[in-house]
């Protein structure tokens, strides 16, 4: 797994992008056991304060649970995680949509833009 | 119960007031970057902290008792310049070591040493500046120490360096411990902190959670600092 941070941005909130993106594309799949937080923090070379903070986050939205003495897995809710995609593809398509915008397409000219050949 | 608390604490040196009424509390657990200019007081405090230096008035209360003997226990220090004597070979210092603190772990210190190549009878003399750095550091960190307090662990040191050296603080201070960095070059350090401490002119300007300033002000500690501190 790739980890990549802006400073200027809480780590944390990162932390949860990253991961939740981890879970929506299938690098981490349904029903996977997560490493400890402290090998989750090296590996992504951050507080495993923070990198807690993160997971404790993930948990709160379903993405992953806690087994009592086993540790933290991948929900196995295919569902949710078909949500958290499309939320995601909305806020990614609604972000190409005003870009486009500023440039002076309207959301047709945008939409037929990218059906169009672009070379 | 509170690891390291600073109440009131003033230090003169002469005429010169150095640090002006600091007040500060250190929780379990956390790490903390000690950020401030060249001569904003950093080193002084933290030399007070480890019994170096006494304040003028206040008081340091390390897990609720003064510096002392007890603290020195608890406490793993890297200076900000090394102590230890050169002409050493690295099984002495590591011997050195673990005769000083009880609670050293030569065999921890060995495998990380191994892991750079080191040789135990190479001689201190005989390293690169950042080498030197590396195996002070590893010193300082085999100890299973409650608060470690690094004095610039990154200055002068390469990129490279800096992140073997950030691995080797994040990957092996005993957990629960809490670890207090100074340092000016706050780039490199902001991802792995908790918390800040801000110190300007001898007085603590600013403390805080460092995700809960980055959303505060949209930016990162970095230019938090470059801002504040504008010269």
């Amino acid at each position: 797994m790739k980890w990549t941070f802006d400073n200027d941005r809480p780590i944390y909130i990162q932390l949860v992008e990253q991961l939740k993106l981890f879970i929506i594309s299938g690098i981490l799949t349904p029903g996977q056991r997560l490493a400890s937080v402290r090998e989750l923090a090296m590996e992504a070379k951050v507080n495993p304060n923070t990198m807690q903070k993160a997971l404790s986050e993930l948990e709160d939205l379903k993405l992953i649970y806690t087994k009592r003495t086993s540790g933290k897995f991948v929900t196995e809710d295919d569902k949710l995680i078909s949500k958290y995609k499309k939320a995601l593809a909305l806020e990614k398509a609604n972000g190409y949509l005003q870009d486009m915008q500023k440039i002076g397409f309207n959301q047709t000219e945008a939409i037929n833009f990218l059906k169009e050949d672009r070379k | 119960m509170k690891l390291l608390e600073c109440k009131n604490v003033n230090k003169r040196f002469g005429r010169k007031e150095v640090l002006k009424n600091v007040n500060l509390t250190i929780p379990k657990g956390k790490i903390i970057g000690l950020l401030g200019p060249n001569g904003s007081g950093k080193t002084t405090l933290i030399k007070l902290i480890n019994g170096l230096l006494e304040p003028n008035s206040g008081e340091i209360l390390v897990k609720g008792e003064k510096v002392g003997t007890k603290s020195k226990k608890i406490i793993s220090y890297l200076p900000e310049r090394s102590y230890v004597d050169f002409n050493m070979k690295v099984k002495e210092l590591i011997k050195y070591f673990s005769d000083f603190y009880d609670n050293f772990d030569s065999d921890k210190a060995y495998k990380l040493l191994d892991r750079l190549n080191i040789n135990a009878d190479d001689k201190l003399t005989t390293m690169s500046k950042g080498m030197k750095e590396k195996v002070g550091l590893i010193m300082v960190m085999s100890r299973k120490a409650d608060l470690y307090i690094l004095d610039e662990p990154i200055g002068g040191v390469d990129p490279a360096t800096r992140d073997y050296i950030l691995d080797t603080i994040l990957t092996n201070f005993n957990e629960g411990a809490s670890i207090i960095i100074s340092t000016h070059l706050i780039a490199d350090i902001e991802k792995i902190l908790d918390e800040v401490i801000f110190i300007k002119e001898g007085t603590i300007y600013l403390t805080g959670d460092a995700d809960k300033l980055r959303t505060k002000k949209g930016k990162s500690i970095d230019e938090i600092f470059r801002e504040e501190f504008k010269c």
